[in-house]
């Protein structure tokens, strides 16, 4: 089958649905690849390099839509292509259903089956599929860029020459993907970097990346977690000690980038105008959720503006600003789903409606929308997992004292009956069997654990020493002990010098 | 011709030199040095007896002392490292098999004079040196055989094997009385075969019933018997060097079976009784099967950002990297990274591989400096510190639920604990399961990456990647 890869017409958008790199790898599985002219130039993929990874470059949108089984996009389609897309193909882009309704009734009475980027559900195994954790990485990364470019001082403290500068103080609300991009980014710029989420559980990522996870001072156990590893609406009461939080850190930081995001809800509004006139003059804020209508109430989306003396940044298109990465990643979570729709690797796709992944991502298919999905089964992080049972340790057994006891007047019994049968000549050689049982114990507990092959091997060539008993039958008058004898001296001689041999060998490659 | 007396001198100084031949195996600086002293000891020995015990036939006595030493050395020559279980198996068998054939030359010397209780204890010890010494000799040709792969490594599950081994050892304990009755009357050669036969057979089944992971204690219980039978028969020949040598064999070998149960968190009776997870382990069995989550894939191009990224990186072997032979990469790798100021220490499980300290002989094999060489025990505490583990072919080794599932059927062994670092990647050739036969949770943890292919071929990318 072919895929179809148009140039983005969405005013601004750089980004491009596939890489050459990722072509390559759809062509592996047995996909061929058209790509509209110029529709990496902004990503910086040019028209050459589409064609050196074997791809077909097509002139013009029209031609491509319709010589096309699969399109790739990145932004929804426009109304103008929309109209472009045939029963019989199948479109793969962000769409956002809940949002453009409309869209979704055109794309469902094409007939064509549409899958969602955005809709891939929130299972461990579609993590390599979801477009929506590799973008918001992306856009954490970059508002800290942005942020940098509109601040004007330093990240990292230095004292110079020239005098001491502090360091930035950087404060990330929401710790999701995106946040966390945000504090790593900020962190490794040498900033102080804070951060608040509602969701008790992920204090620990935030720790972890070496910033400071701030806590409210809230009596109820409260736990934002909302399904499928989101958060959710808070009470009011929460909200008043956030906001709190908020004001006062509000005039310590020197940046702020909010990223609290809702699933099917305005953003909640997290800085006040107040909090935006508290903050020192020169300080930035980065609104991720400008296009939801903003976590600062200040934020224009789409807009940077400058009020109170503090910046204020509202981009909605901070992918976009990355675009190289972005294709990458996108274009590689597309190829992601397309080795799930095509598991024979046939260049085939096979909509299996009956696979969780494929099921939730696509929206409509044959005429009928099929959006949303039901639930899906598994939550990425369960929202309470049950607290484990104190495993009970089981009490360590006293030692007992009668065992040994038993054993040693056992062992005792045994000797005084072995001593009272035996004779002396015999007792002789037991004694030094006796003794050279311990002295071998005390002399192999210092043999270090890397030595227990050569251990073996030259212990194995010294209990050849039974060679002595063949060597005093050689001499027997009787020509079948004496052959037996020989026979005895040939095989332990092999095991003597083999031995030797293959422990010198081995403690030879043991150097330093 | 030389005295009696200087032969007993020689002895003792043989004696000693074995001794301080393991003795010398307590670290690698002096572990050569004690090889030596073994050579001089066993050298010592040999030329006091031919020159002071033996009176005659020292033609074939020397042809065959050449002949065995030569084909002795072209074995220790050719083998390769990942061959050393079976070459150390082989020679087991060469052990028990001499032991077998003095014993039964011991036994029809005619110019034997034992009397009343001593000619009892005498034949007792012929029988005794003769019943190790076949034990040894068919269990370690069984055990080559799974070794080298002629014989399946599974452990064979004859039905009611505890009573036939059972049934062996009374058969061969009431085939005792009979030798020493009838050998007392001037006969006794005819059960004294029967026991023969009856030993064999229980070597065979005994090596039989266990399976490939469990083979360390196997090799070392053989190392073990293999001592007891030199000791045997040293009782049999009063000879004192024999005894000792045979002691100190023989209690090295038990303490390597010992060190490599408790690594397991095995009893030695369960090991050789055989059939390693067929008991407790399908009754807890139940959880096993239910899927636990999906691993992440890796590729060998991002495994080697990953490696070259990372400041502290552990590698682990296991039988995985013998079979692949691919310690020589391995090595490759660490050169690499080392020369890019990465960290890179080896962290070797007690019975990783086929034998004692096999992954130990491989990786001197590949130059690797023994000194970032570490035992379990040593840097377990330190993978939290740990960026990249790299588990190369091991499974049951790096098992958390060994620690975490205490109805598991290997909870309580000590694993490395690789989980505890930044991320763990596992080479496989395939999402089966271990030894043990239990799922392995590591697999399905977040900061898992599986890069599966035959481990060769991977690393061989891995380290053109970088």
């Amino acid at each position: 089958m072919r895929i179809g890869v148009p140039k983005e017409i969405h005013a601004g958008e750089q980004r491009v649905a596939t890489t050459p790199e990722v072509a390559g790898q759809l062509m592996k599985l047995g996909f061929d690849v058209s790509i509209e002219t110029g529709a990496g130039e902004n990503a910086s993929f040019s028209d050459q390099a589409y064609r050196d990874a074997g791809c077909e470059i097509v002139d013009s949108a029209e031609a491509l839509w319709g010589g096309a089984d699969i399109i790739f996009k990145v932004r929804a389609p426009e109304t103008v292509e929309a109209v472009l897309l045939k029963s019989h193909q199948t479109l793969i882009s962000f769409l956002w259903p809940a949002q453009n309704p409309e869209l979704l009734k055109q794309l469902t009475d094409s007939g064509a089956t549409v899958m969602a980027m955005d809709s891939v559900p929130r299972i461990s195994r579609a993590q390599k599929m979801d477009a929506l954790s590799s973008m918001a990485n992306i856009g954490g990364y970059r508002a800290v860029v942005e942020a940098a470019q509109h601040f004007g001082r330093f990240f990292t403290g230095q004292i110079t020459a020239a005098g001491k500068v502090p360091p930035a103080k950087v404060l990330v609300i929401g710790a999701g993907v995106a946040g966390l991009a945000a504090i790593g980014a900020a962190k490794s710029m040498g900033a102080i970097v804070r951060s608040f989420d509602t969701r008790p559980e992920v204090k620990e990522q935030v720790e972890s990346m070496d910033a400071e996870f701030l806590m409210l001072d809230f009596e109820d156990d409260e736990d934002g977690s909302g399904e499928g590893g989101y958060a959710k609406v808070m009470s009011e009461e929460f909200i008043k000690a956030e906001m709190a939080l908020f004001a006062e850190q509000a005039e310590d930081v020197d940046i702020i980038i909010t990223t609290a995001l809702i699933p099917g809800k305005p953003a909640p509004r997290l800085i006040t105008a107040e909090m935006v006139e508290s903050m020192k003059d020169g300080s930035v804020v980065v609104d991720l959720a400008a296009e939801q209508g903003g976590n600062c109430e200040l934020t224009e989306p789409d807009q940077v503006v400058v009020k109170n003396g503090v910046t204020l940044i509202g981009y909605t298109d901070l992918p976009s600003r990355l675009a190289a990465q972005s294709s990458q990643l996108y274009g590689t979570n597309l190829r992601h789903l397309l080795t799930e729709l095509s598991p024979e690797k046939n260049g085939e796709i096979d909509v299996n409606m009956d696979d969780e992944v494929i099921r939730g991502v696509t929206v409509c298919t044959g005429g009928e929308t099929t959006w949303p999905p039901p639930a899906p089964k598994l939550s990425a992080a369960p929202a309470k997992a049950p607290e484990p049972e104190p495993v009970a340790m089981p009490e360590a057994e006293e030692p007992s004292v009668w065992g040994p006891i038993v054993a040693m007047v056992a062992g005792g019994l045994a000797l005084l009956g072995l001593g009272a049968v035996a004779p002396p000549s015999f007792m002789a050689h037991f004694t030094v069997f006796v003794l050279a049982c311990f002295v071998g114990y005390m002399v192999i507990w210092n043999v270090t654990p890397a030595l227990h092959t050569p251990l073996m091997s030259v212990t194995n060539a010294i209990s050849s020493i039974i060679i002595i008993g063949a060597l005093v039958q050689v001499s027997s008058g009787e020509k079948l002990i004496m052959w037996i004898a020989a026979f005895t001296i040939l095989i332990t001689s092999i095991n003597i010098a083999g031995g030797f041999a293959v422990t010198r060998r081995m403690l030879e490659m043991f150097r330093k | 011709m030389i005295s009696a007396g200087i032969v007993t001198v020689s002895y003792i100084a043989a004696t000693i030199l074995f001794i301080l031949a393991l003795g010398g195996l307590s670290n690698q600086e002096t572990a050569r040095r004690g090889n030596w002293y073994g050579i001089i000891g066993i050298l010592i020995a040999l030329l006091a007896t031919i020159f002071g015990v033996v009176t005659q036939h020292y033609e074939i006595l020397l042809t065959a002392l050449v002949v065995g030493g030569a084909i002795g050395v072209l074995l220790a020559r050719r083998v390769q490292m990942t061959q050393m279980p079976e070459l150390v198996a082989i020679l087991h068998s060469l052990v028990g098999l001499a032991a077998v054939a003095v014993g039964f030359a011991s036994f029809m010397d005619p110019n034997s004079h034992f009397e009343g209780v001593e000619k009892t204890i005498h034949d007792i010890e012929i029988y005794l040196g003769i019943l190790i010494g076949a034990v040894t000799f068919s269990g370690s040709v069984i055990a080559f055989g799974k070794l080298s792969g002629r014989v399946g490594g599974k452990p064979l599950m004859l039905p009611a094997r505890h009573w036939l081994n059972l049934g062996l050892l009374i058969a061969a304990i009431w085939f005792g009385v009979e030798f020493v009755g009838e050998s007392a009357a001037g006969g006794g050669m005819e059960p004294l075969i029967i026991m023969t036969a009856i030993a064999l057979l229980f070597g065979i089944h005994m090596v039989m019933a266990i399976g490939g992971a469990d083979m360390p204690v196997v090799v070392s219980m053989l190392n073990s018997y293999s001592g007891w039978a030199a000791s045997a028969t040293g009782f049999m020949l009063s000879n004192d060097l024999l005894i000792v040598t045979g002691a100190l064999v023989g209690s090295s070998g038990a303490i390597l079976s010992y060190i490599m149960c408790r690594a397991m968190n095995r009893k030695f009776l369960s090991v050789i009784a055989g059939g390693f997870g067929t008991g407790g382990g399908s009754s807890s069995g139940g959880g096993d099967g239910e899927e636990q989550g999906e691993v992440v894939p890796i590729e060998a191009a991002e495994t080697a950002a990953l490696l070259e990224g990372a400041k502290e990186v552990m590698i682990i072997p296991g039988y995985g990297m013998a079979v692949a032979q691919a310690q020589h990469t391995v090595f490759e790798i660490t050169k690499v990274l080392r020369a890019k100021k990465v960290n890179v220490r080896f962290g070797i499980h007690p019975v990783a591989g086929r034998m004692p300290g096999h992954m130990n002989v491989l990786l001197a094999e590949a130059k690797v400096p023994y000194d970032i060489v570490y035992e379990m025990d040593e840097i377990n505490d330190d993978f939290p510190d740990v960026d990249v583990s790299v588990v190369i072919g091991a499974n049951d080794i790096v098992n958390p639920s060994a620690l975490e599932v205490p109805d598991s059927p290997i909870a309580g062994m000590p694993v490395l604990e690789c989980w505890k670092g930044g991320t763990t990647i596992v080479l496989k050739r395939s999402m089966a399961t271990g030894y043990a036969g239990v799922q392995n949770p590591l697999f399905f943890k977040d900061n898992t990456r599986m890069l599966f292919g035959d481990a060769k071929a991977t690393l061989d990318e891995v380290l053109k990647a970088l």
